[in-house]
């Protein structure tokens, strides 16, 4: 875990037809906890998670895992806010990830029934992944990130679409990984998630990042004018 | 109306006596039909996933053109390989002219665009879909390919199922190299094209309606067998 960290972002940039959509940015993120990532919407918080993770096109500055950037990746997984299934039982979806990376079918099959088993979807195995509800979809997609027992977790607004109860229990997973060591980055809108779940806040506006703080000091006294109208719920532009 | 009902009935008879000669040809008409559509598939389908994953230079190019030689002339493509298969052509020392070899290999040249471009429309649709996916995952490139053929199968099916139905009715470019010589050659539709030269209608059609139930039998086999229709499938 340690051997990924620390990450840094040095003037790291992307842009698209020459409109840089985010940064430039500089972080550096430690190897615990859950960092929020909180904005309006289009303020940029999903491209940045992609930058993280290696998908988006740097196009300036520099992100440096501690291993490298390839290293890194095999020990990443990515939720996306609308969760991708394959066309595929949802057996078949869990285990996915193992098969691509060699692991023998029937080790695979077997890992995957554990893990979803552990995420409650053990009645669903047979079932083709496209006609689960969004909430048992994006379960699913969780437990398809995790099976790798990945060190670093990104999650892209992944209860955005849920109501309160599919909500809690994704968020109960979420907790459950953290505590196993996870490192985990999360993009939400939602400030009570954000209380929930956060250890430190990154809050991003038009692709920059106006503040960096520890969750509890970002909550009780935000620094900038914006990020105390955007927790207020006032309208941010 | 009248060499309708007597070719029907003709067709009928020559199913149930299991005539020596239309057992023949019609085995040799599936033979190579599916052999030529085994081969165009295995080259087809790989290349269409190919085209939905990969960015390069003259992609568009390659599309459009596979779109177009959906529409290769048969007539041309038989000439086509004629000449390359004769005596005289590069590949003449092979001794291919006038042999069912031959006569999958035109057929190849005419079901590859076909299935490639109905299989791509499938497939670039399904990478849309995958892409991010896909890209998260570190997945190499054979197995994106690999992800899409068998994900999207039963488009596929349908792709290939088109490229049978094209193969098995093909008259002008089997007929150019394959010669339709009796015991050798000659399958159902080159065989309806020569009676109905002889004028021996209530033959031909009878030889059409059992290429049509061939056609029909067949098709509806490889949907039961891909399950294609059932519920919470694809």
């Amino acid at each position: 875990m340690s051997m990924l960290f620390p990450m840094t972002m040095a003037q790291a940039q992307t842009s698209r037809r020459g409109k840089v959509l985010v940064g430039p940015i500089d972080l550096e993120l430690g190897a615990q906890g859950v960092t929020a990532i909180m904005g309006p919407n289009g303020s940029g918080k999903t491209t940045l998670l992609r930058l993280m993770h290696g998908t988006a096109r740097l196009t300036g500055g520099q992100i440096n895992w501690a291993c490298g950037l390839a290293e890194a990746r095999h020990h990443q997984s990515f939720v996306f806010q609308r969760p991708i299934m394959l066309r595929r039982s949802v057996l078949d979806n869990v285990a996915y990830p193992l098969l691509i990376r060699g692991v023998a079918k029937s080790e695979a099959r077997s890992r995957a029934r554990d893990w979803s088993q552990r995420i409650g979807l053990e009645d669903a195995l047979d079932r083709q992944a496209t006609v689960l509800s969004g909430g048992e979809q994006q379960k699913l997609a969780l437990a398809r990130a995790l099976i790798t027992e990945p060190h670093v977790l990104f999650l892209d607004e992944p209860t955005a679409a849920l109501d309160g109860q599919a909500k809690r229990e994704i968020e109960e997973i979420l907790r459950s990984e953290r505590d196993k060591g996870t490192r985990l980055f999360l993009t939400t809108h939602d400030v009570g998630q954000g209380k929930r779940l956060a250890d430190d806040v990154i809050f991003l506006l038009k692709g920059c990042v106006q503040e960096h703080s520890a969750a509890a000091a970002f909550f009780d006294v935000p620094k900038t004018t914006q990020a105390q109208a955007f927790l207020q719920g006032d309208i941010v532009e | 109306m009248g060499d309708l009902w007597s070719g029907l009935s003709h067709a009928f008879w020559l199913i149930i006596s299991l005539d020596q000669e239309l057992l023949e040809i019609t085995l040799r008409s599936l033979q190579v039909t599916l052999s030529a559509l085994l081969i165009a598939s295995a080259i087809a389908l790989p290349l269409a996933a190919l085209l939905a994953i990969r960015r390069f230079r003259w992609r568009r190019g390659v599309i459009a053109v596979l779109n177009a030689l959906m529409g290769l002339p048969p007539v041309v493509v038989g000439l086509v390989v004629y000449i390359l298969l004769s005596r005289s052509g590069p590949f003449g020392v092979l001794g291919l002219l006038f042999t069912p070899t031959a006569m999958i290999i035109a057929q190849v040249i005419i079901i590859v665009p076909l299935i490639a471009s109905i299989a791509h429309q499938s497939l670039r649709d399904l990478w849309a879909e995958y892409h991010d996916l896909l890209i998260s995952m570190n997945v190499t490139q054979k197995q994106k390919v690999m992800t899409l053929l068998w994900d999207a199968r039963r488009a596929l099916l349908t792709a290939s199922l088109a490229g049978f139905g094209r193969a098995i009715g093909e008259v002008g470019a089997i007929m150019i190299v394959g010669g339709n010589i009796d015991h050798a050659t000659r399958v159902l539709t080159t065989a309806i094209a020569l009676e109905t030269g002889k004028g021996a209608f209530s033959l031909a059609l009878a030889l059409g309606f059992v290429l049509i139930l061939l056609t029909i039998s067949l098709n509806l086999f490889i949907h039961w067998l891909g399950r294609t229709e059932k519920e919470g499938r694809w």
